[in-house]
């Protein structure tokens, strides 16, 4: 693994974080350390563990073996008062959004506040519609998740991760289901608010220019370990295999796609 | 085979003390939780208006054919005026509690397991859990605490429809004195019979909706399906296990109330 350019302001540090399902290891040993204020990205291909990894993070799965410090404390099964002060200080954008589809736009992103905070309910509304006009969704707040499009859905869920000003948000795929025009917009609103809130942003996904674009740090997660930490730049210089092989992505597949219309016969490396 | 015995039963063992953890979570997260009366007043509209029709009709039926049975049987010793006091004791101490609460399985408890599945696998429990939020205080409680109100009220429907239903068939279709029969109801219903009636309404309430709760919130937790299978697997159980548990329950109140002065 490349040596991580990071500072010593260490927020979330995740140390030999392991988990299997059966007899399936997803996880064996991951590393990440995530400085405050800045956007880490996590890459990797499908099927590779980076929400499970994310899950792990957030407490929804509980990792076999491992340590997870928040802020300089270890979050695990014991220390129960060290996992609420999580809770109360990360949000969590899930990959499917979880919206409750009961509830409606201005219900949802009000949720987190009613339930975990003793704030007024005249203030709950008012930041509530305050985070649906940030992300132009105030003239929908009486709507249904049903009735939203994806990508309305996409910033319904980012407003509710958002509303209760969290330092630490964690986005499982924001983008995933997204047109290219969506993807980039939803990228934007993440470094927006990051700039304009100054959280800790930790992204799973595999958009890779978009991630490159978009993030301080850059993660590379392959056959359950982190093969790669370190800035965007230091990502397009590594000589590292599994990093080329995955930025290189794009234009192997043109030189497959070439290949195939010249008649070539191709044989695959690598099972989907 | 032994083995196999310990772990189904080490199994269902663990299964119990997480139910019974999992039903006294559910009570104590109500202290103190945000909006829960508007929540509470949902769950008895699901519980209570919704599942109205379907007791009134069942009450009324069941009372219609206690009536018709009784007044044979009983006429064949020439005591058909006791006829108010079969149905009315059948009714309090036995048939409205059962029936009304498995009535209730049925359409709220399947509901219930069903809804919270969906809500697991769609990862909305997941999203409640993240933002810190009591997912027992916001999903569980308001049911239970709604069943111990609706329970009752439900319960004393469903006997008030099936005296009337047995008036009508003994009095209206079978010409018995209609005063015969009301005063014979009146004088066979005692306060006891009322206080077990209402016990066994507001256990089956806490037991029934506490396990469609259960099964439905995990869900996930079926090994041997996933997905919507999952959901219907564990509604089926859900309901299969009320029922059951109705029926069970039903037989230790009675033996431990019935002997009582």
């Amino acid at each position: 693994m490349s040596t991580p350019d990071i500072s010593t302001d260490l927020f979330l540090d995740v140390c030999g974080l392991h988990k299997r399902f059966g007899d399936n290891v997803v996880l064996a040993g991951v590393d990440l350390a995530v400085p405050r204020g800045s956007v880490i990205t996590v890459l990797g291909k499908s099927g590779t563990g980076k929400s499970v990894f994310l899950k792990c993070l957030a407490g929804i799965v509980h990792p076999d073996l491992g340590e997870i410090r928040f802020d300089g404390q270890p979050l695990d099964a014991i220390n129960a008062t060290a996992r609420t002060e999580f809770r109360r200080r990360c949000s969590y954008l899930f990959q499917s959004n979880a919206l409750l589809d009961s509830l409606t736009a201005l219900e949802n992103v009000a949720l987190p506040l009613e339930q975990t905070t003793q704030i007024p309910n005249r203030e709950i509304r008012e930041r509530s519609l305050e985070a649906l006009r940030q992300l132009e969704l105030d003239k929908h707040r009486d709507r249904y998740p049903s009735q939203l499009s994806g990508g309305m859905q996409k910033r319904l869920a980012l407003a509710r991760a958002i509303v209760t000003r969290p330092e630490l948000v964690l986005f499982d795929e924001p983008t995933a289901g997204l047109d290219p025009i969506r993807r980039n917009s939803v990228f934007e609103m993440i470094v927006k608010y990051q700039r304009q809130f100054g959280f800790t942003a930790v992204l799973v996904t595999h958009d890779l220019p978009e991630a490159l674009a978009a993030s301080d740090q850059v993660a590379l997660l392959d056959g359950g370990r982190m093969q790669f930490q370190g800035t965007p730049e230091a990502f397009n210089r590594s000589d590292n295999p599994t990093v080329c092989a995955f930025r290189d992505s794009a234009g192997a597949l043109r030189d497959t796609i070439a290949a195939l219309r010249r008649g070539e016969t191709i044989t695959s490396k690598e099972e989907l | 085979m032994t083995r196999a015995l310990g772990q189904h039963t080490l199994r269902i063992v663990h299964e119990l003390g997480d139910f019974a953890l999992f039903t006294t979570r559910a009570f104590t997260a109500a202290i103190g939780s945000r909006k829960l009366s508007r929540r509470v007043i949902r769950a008895i509209y699901e519980q209570g208006v919704r599942c109205l029709p379907v007791i009134v009709i069942v009450g009324l039926f069941t009372g219609l054919v206690l009536g018709l049975q009784g007044y044979y049987v009983l006429t064949r010793f020439g005591s058909e005026g006791v006829l108010g006091t079969l149905v009315s004791l059948t009714l309090v101490r036995e048939l409205a509690p059962v029936l009304a609460a498995l009535m209730l399985v049925g359409q709220a408890g399947s509901a219930l397991a069903a809804e919270l599945g969906i809500q697991r696998n769609s990862e909305q429990i997941d999203a409640l859990e993240t933002m810190g939020a009591s997912t027992h205080a916001y999903l569980i409680s308001p049911r239970l605490i709604a069943a111990l109100i609706v329970f009752p009220i439900q319960t004393t429907i469903f006997a008030l429809v099936g005296l009337f239903g047995g008036y009508l068939s003994g009095s209206v279709v079978l010409n018995l004195q209609p005063g015969v029969y009301w005063s014979a109801v009146h004088n066979a219903v005692k306060g006891q019979d009322v206080r077990e009636c209402y016990i066994k309404a507001a256990v089956f309430g806490i037991l029934t909706i506490a396990i469609c709760a259960y099964n439905g919130f995990n869900a996930h937790r079926r090994r041997s399906s996933t997905g919507a299978r999952a959901v219907s697997a564990s509604t089926t159980r859900a309901v299969v296990f009320s029922s059951i548990v109705v029926l069970a329950a039903d037989y230790i109140i009675t033996s431990l109330l019935v002997n009582q002065p």
